[in-house]
């Protein structure tokens, strides 16, 4: 069972292990720089499907079938999934799922998604009594612009700070006890935070002050410093996000800026691809560290990784009555070692 | 974190990079300007063919709304406004295209509640303060006896 | 030159038009739908004050094509009606006037709708 360590934090007492793992993109994600790590890229991104939502469940589908796969398991062995997605009652998954027959949680946590994802497996695997749990989520271009924004068609023009929401999906299943790793040693539950940043295109700017209270949290919790760690990954902070997390961050002392990265940064070319602040969406952060984090982690080039999943928590119906942004930000700390605390 | 709302917005702001207005309103004022030039012609094309003077600018109108719905349908019309923002926007292929557009998008929920309510989403509102802005003139017209 | 003339002043003055919907996108928090909502009834106001007939009469299409131009054609409209059947026309003017430009949107939105699918933007 997993014990509280300061305000926010959990550290597993026998910390779960990623046993399987798998992304699947499509087209742009296919032609960025992270394209080749990717398990599947599909460059029809209907996926065969009629409409887009039926694309994005169909995406998220076969993503959890080949991480279920990857791990050498099958459907009979998994306890449970933590799934969900951008869309309206988060149909992206459960209509995804449906079929497979695994017992269901949804959860809704924005592009935080998958960080909430796998604390709540991890915490399960870890003296919950569950032994195989999926963390999955997945988000399609389509889906957000025509919920979010505006028809695919329409001629609008996007502003530089507006972020291009990744057609792609992540999934991972967390085992407990043993394993070869990653293991998720401990994780930290974000607060909301809401700064009254009000632009919808500029999601950076709305989620950078959650990642930087968690972040902040963690290490407090934990007594560590930025320099303790390989890696510090944010998940669709984009440009702007990233440069105000520092600029945050460095006013409470904590100089994170030679550890971080931001996985809304990494999967495009922001010089070749038309993206403007970088990349968002549930499955920038899901794909980029199931393509391209975790295979690292595991020939242990990366040890110790902070993942940080941030999440902007407005709704359409919300941007219209005028609301700020409130957000909120997960971490979850893996390293290629097992062993104890943090 | 002790910053204040309104400190926030403001380092957000030095960090949010600005509309590049400095091509964004030439590259407007080129292709609304050309649009605009292409009715003419239209004018001067009807006007030559026997259609009266009085009803040759409306006819251009449609033919317009027309041309801007063919390349919403094929995919183009959002590539040009990427570039030409409210050159594509303010003329009448811009009110076309916020038509077209949903109605295309929303086809997948149905040709009633999908393709033929949402075809008002976005330009409806154009309609309907348009039209409320006409009557009150024409209230203020009739009740001012001019 | 006479020939030319009408072409220059319809692109120079519907370009300027554009040119300030572009200021109001790029230095103000109005989104598209407002912009055109305040171009429509900016028109209909300038259509009312007799200015706007004037500019068409100059530039053609550079002022009819813009929305304004649309707004001033409503309230041409009614004053049309008004003056060939009364207070009646206060309510039937804006729409008769409009009715082509109206319908033809309609019908194009329904009918692309039917033939076309909307694509990827990747």
């Amino acid at each position: 069972m997993a014990k509280k360590l300061g305000k926010q934090t959990y550290v597993m007492d026998t910390p779960p292990t990623i046993a399987g793992f798998a992304a699947i993109g499509s087209k742009k994600e296919g032609e960025g720089p992270l394209g080749q790590y990717f398990d599947v890229i599909n460059f029809d991104s209907t996926f065969s499907q009629k409409t887009w939502e039926k694309a994005e469940s169909k995406l998220a589908h076969d993503t959890v079938e080949l991480a279920v796969k990857k791990a050498g398991l099958s459907y009979q062995d998994i306890d449970c999934i933590f799934a969900g997605d951008l869309l309206n009652q988060c149909i992206g998954s459960t209509f995804g799922v449906r079929e497979l027959g695994i017992p269901y949680l949804g959860i809704y946590g924005a592009c935080s998604t998958m960080a909430e994802g796998l604390m709540l497996a991890a915490f399960l695997a870890d003296g919950g009594g569950m032994q195989n749990i999926i963390a999955s989520t997945a988000s399609h271009f389509c889906t957000a612009e025509r919920q979010y924004r505006f028809p695919l068609e329409y001629g609008g023009q996007r502003t530089p700070t507006s972020q291009w929401t990744v057609t792609g999906s992540g999934a991972a299943v967390v085992t407990a006890g043993g394993g070869a790793g990653p293991f998720i040693r401990a994780a930290t539950v974000g607060t909301i935070e809401d700064k009254g940043i009000k632009d919808a295109a500029n999601m950076g700017a709305a989620m950078a002050p959650a990642a930087a209270a968690t972040i902040q949290q963690f290490f407090a919790d934990t007594g560590t410093r930025p320099e303790d760690y390989d890696l510090i990954l944010t998940g669709d902070l984009g440009q702007v996000g990233s440069d105000l997390l520092y600029e945050l961050l460095l006013r409470e002392d904590v100089d994170i800026k030679s550890r971080h990265t931001d996985c809304g940064l990494l999967i495009y070319d922001p010089d070749k691809q038309d993206v403007h602040a970088g990349a968002s969406g549930c499955g920038c952060c899901a794909s980029v560290l199931c393509s391209y984090i975790l295979p690292s982690v595991v020939a242990g080039r990366l040890k110790k990784l902070l993942f940080i999943a941030t999440g902007a928590l407005l709704s359409p119906t919300s941007t219209q009555q005028g609301e700020s942004i409130p957000s909120v930000a997960h971490l979850v700390y893996i390293t290629s070692e097992p062993g104890q605390g943090v | 974190m002790s910053l204040t709302n309104q400190e926030y917005e403001e380092l957000s702001k030095r960090y949010s990079k600005n509309s590049k207005a400095m091509m964004n309103i030439p590259k407007a004022f080129i292709i609304g300007g050309l649009i605009c030039a292409l009715g003419q012609g239209l004018i001067a094309l009807y006007t030559a063919l026997g259609v009266p003077e009085d009803l040759a600018p409306g006819a251009c109108s449609m033919t317009l709304v027309l041309l801007s719905a063919l390349l919403t349908g094929l995919g183009v019309y959002d590539n040009i406004a990427k570039h030409a923002g409210a050159g594509t926007l303010v003329p009448i292929t811009g009110f076309a295209n916020a038509m077209v557009s949903p109605a295309l998008e929303f086809k997948s929920e149905g040709l009633i509640l999908g393709v033929g309510a949402k075809m008002f989403a976005i330009a409806g509102p154009v309609i309907v303060y348009g039209l409320s802005a006409s009557v009150l003139y024409g209230l203020v017209m009739v009740l001012l006896g001019l | 030159m006479d020939m030319i003339l009408p072409y220059v002043w319809a692109f120079l003055v519907g370009g300027a038009i554009c040119a300030v919907g572009q200021v109001l996108i790029d230095f103000t928090k109005l989104t598209p739908a407002r912009i055109l909502v305040s171009f429509v009834v900016l028109g209909v106001l300038l259509g009312a004050l007799g200015i706007y007939q004037p500019l068409i009469d100059f530039a053609g299409a550079g002022a009819s094509v813009p929305l304004t131009g649309f707004g001033a054609l409503l309230a041409k409209g009614v004053r049309d009606a008004v003056a060939e059947n009364g207070n009646i026309g206060i309510l039937t003017g804006g729409l008769i006037a409009s009715a082509g430009g109206v319908t033809a949107a309609i019908v194009c939105a329904l009918s692309v709708a039917l033939v076309f699918r909307p694509k990827d933007k990747a």
